[in-house]
């Protein structure tokens, strides 16, 4: 299935510059889970909303995907504030999976994405094995549907012990219920916290249970404790690191999942700010890449990054992104490939 | 609908204990209605600090010798402000504006009371221009802790047919709180609506001196937020909705101007167990 390949057209109007920009030829496209996508570049759960916001900044249909804000069944108020707390390189957040509940999203949110020709990654959070099904069932059917992302490692819950994504039991339980609800021929992602002491092990089980990729990584367990108040700075108390400062961490996942599991598509996230860090995720071994922090300091910034990307494959004599995937991993001696060799026939080191 | 620009400084200057920066930003002046807001990058491209500075916007000039300008009133409260304050005329400025939902205005000539706390002042001069030509009466109250951080009298006395001024050490005015003057104020002016920018405890205050007389007050709020584009969910604040049900709304988009008797001012930093979505009402996890 190839959603819209004609958006991976070479020149594209970056409005937030006023200028027209050329991005070079480059074939951006990237496949994740059986589904081709136009470029590897998303947003992030929770830091586009629906999309409509950004597209106040950009067309958002031109972006690999839009990764919608973790839906639950029923309406949702979230956390007390204050929510976030700023911190060197990153942010503190305890935002609580606010939203409108699935009916309310669907109608809008989902029905505003499809309208405007976007691929929708819907994230869905449950707080039981059964309220994942019955979010993955309600996807049936749904127009600009392109992918399902499983959020089973958000932090923000009220009892840490709920975090699926701590326990492999538990994380193949969600998945393996979301895939038998879930429409056929959507992929359906996990969503990884970095919180464990094996994310290989949590991977395997999710993948076992029939993940068709994995979503690397979610936030950080953080804490941040105000001097002026001496007192959390969280309502929440608790809440999820994310931003630049968790970069190295979510590309350490990303390598060692893509170590463990090469066949395993992944979509990495963790502090992208620029096409340089975009490019850093590919070559550990994701297939696309999921900007979020970033955006709430710069509403353009996917775009952006989309653009730097290809610059920067350009610039390195690479005509794919499906070039790179992985290529960190490639044999000190392995020669770097200057035409279009496919990342296939390098060898991945299994390290076991 | 904001736009993103990546701004030029004009000056920089004190004003009081705070600080009023003019930016070149092309296509913003001509957007921006009273109290409207700007999103201000801060500390560069490689900075550390990831998230937005928000300032209402005090003034625009739509086309000057140097194309649109927007001014913005800010005090130094961290190392982003710090920052902003240290920047000198020609440095670049990444804003994003206006944002937010601006003040309503009366379609009738009424008698407009504008209370400030502090430089929640600014968005209010130029709103007390367009009120005026539209032929209202304006009168205004302007309240701080003292006379370094009162701002914008020179404007308000231009422009209003009175002005009264409260300190909390009596450095200026008559000592005490906005509060205290405000109720006579309202029946001297005979003041048919109020409009408020302040401290959160100060715009409390208003709306219940407000509700208390039955005049209509409209209140921009000062919440943290990380985007101030309405994605990120860390604004929010409880307000009774149109059908009488109270949301966690952000302040953001549907802010940061509110009738001030919707929001539920002893409820601001908690989900109320009533709220829709309550996570205590049982119908989360």
């Amino acid at each position: 299935m190839t959603l819209r390949p004609e958006l991976t057209k070479t020149e594209v109007t970056v409005r937030k510059r006023e200028e027209v920009f050329t991005r070079p030829d480059v074939d951006l496209t990237t496949r994740l889970g059986g589904v081709t996508f136009p470029n590897p570049v998303f947003t992030a759960s929770g830091c586009a909303a629906a999309g409509q916001e950004l597209d106040q900044f950009f067309d958002v249909s031109e972006l690999g995907g839009v990764v919608t804000k973790s839906i639950m069944l029923a309406p949702r108020s979230g956390r007390p504030t204050p929510r976030m707390a700023e911190t060197p390189s990153g942010m503190v957040n305890s935002i609580g999976l606010q939203g409108p509940g699935i009916d309310a999203f669907l109608d809008k949110d989902l029905a505003w994405l499809a309208q405007r020709g976007a691929r929708a990654v819907v994230s869905i959070a449950g707080g039981s094995v059964d309220e994942y099904a019955k979010l993955a069932a309600k996807l049936r059917g749904q127009k600009g549907l392109a992918m399902i992302e499983v959020n089973i490692s958000c932090p923000n819950v009220e009892d840490r012990g709920q975090v699926f994504a701590c326990d492999p039991v538990a994380s193949a339980a969600v998945v393996q219920a979301v895939k038998r609800a879930a429409p056929t021929g959507v992929p359906v992602f996990a969503k990884l916290s970095p919180d464990v002491t094996d994310i290989t092990e949590i991977a395997r089980a999710c993948v076992d249970a029939g993940a068709d990729g994995l979503s690397l990584i979610n936030t950080l367990l953080g804490m941040v404790i105000d001097t002026h108040t001496l007192r959390p700075a969280l309502g929440g108390v608790t809440g999820g690191l994310s931003g630049p400062a968790i970069r190295p961490v979510a590309v350490r996942c990303v390598w060692q999942v893509r170590q463990a599991l090469p066949e395993v598509p992944i979509l990495g996230m963790g502090g992208i700010r620029t096409g340089l860090d975009a490019l850093e995720f590919l070559l550990a071994g994701a297939n696309a890449v999921s900007v979020g922090t970033t955006v709430f300091g710069d509403p353009s910034a996917p775009i952006r990054i989309l653009d730097e990307l290809a610059v920067a494959l350009a610039e390195r004599g690479f005509g794919s992104v499906s070039e790179v995937v992985g290529l960190a991993h490639r044999p000190p001696d392995v020669h770097v490939p200057e035409g279009p060799d496919p990342v296939g026939d390098l060898v991945i080191e299994e390290d076991e | 609908m904001p736009v993103q620009v990546q701004g030029e400084v004009l000056s920089v200057r004190k004003v009081g204990a705070y600080n009023a920066m003019t930016v070149v930003a092309p296509g913003m002046a001509e957007l921006t209605r009273p109290g409207h807001f700007v999103a201000v990058q801060v500390g560069g491209p490689e900075s550390s600090m990831l998230l937005r500075r928000a300032f209402a916007i005090y003034d625009v000039k739509e086309r000057g010798v140097y194309g649109g300008t927007v001014e913005f009133i800010f005090s130094v409260h961290g190392k982003g402000t710090a920052w902003l304050a240290a920047r000198r005329p020609q440095d670049k400025l990444d804003l994003v504006g206006p944002l937010g939902k601006p003040f309503r205005l009366p379609a009738e000539r009424v008698n407009a009371t504008l209370v400030g706390g502090g430089y929640g002042s600014a968005p209010l001069l130029p709103l007390a221009s367009s009120l005026r030509e539209r032929g209202c009466r304006v009168d205004f109250v302007l309240g701080a802790g003292d006379q370094h951080r009162l701002f914008g009298q020179l404007d308000a006395k231009r422009i209003a047919t009175s002005i009264e001024v409260t300190t909390d050490d009596g450095s200026q005015g008559r000592k005490g709180r906005v509060s205290d003057v405000l109720p006579e104020l309202l029946d001297r002016a005979a003041s048919d609506v109020v409009y408020a920018c302040g401290p959160m405890a100060m715009l409390k205050a208003v709306t219940e001196i407000c509700t208390a007389r039955g005049i209509p007050c409209q209140v921009a709020v000062e919440e943290s937020m990380a985007c101030g584009v309405g994605v990120c969910m860390t604004c929010v604040l409880p307000v009774v909705g149109d059908d009488g049900l109270t949301r966690m709304v952000r302040s953001c988009v549907e802010g940061p101007v509110f009738l001030g008797d919707r929001v539920r001012w002893d409820d601001v930093g908690t989900v109320p167990e009533d709220v829709v979505g309550s996570i205590t009402a049982g119908t989360g996890h």
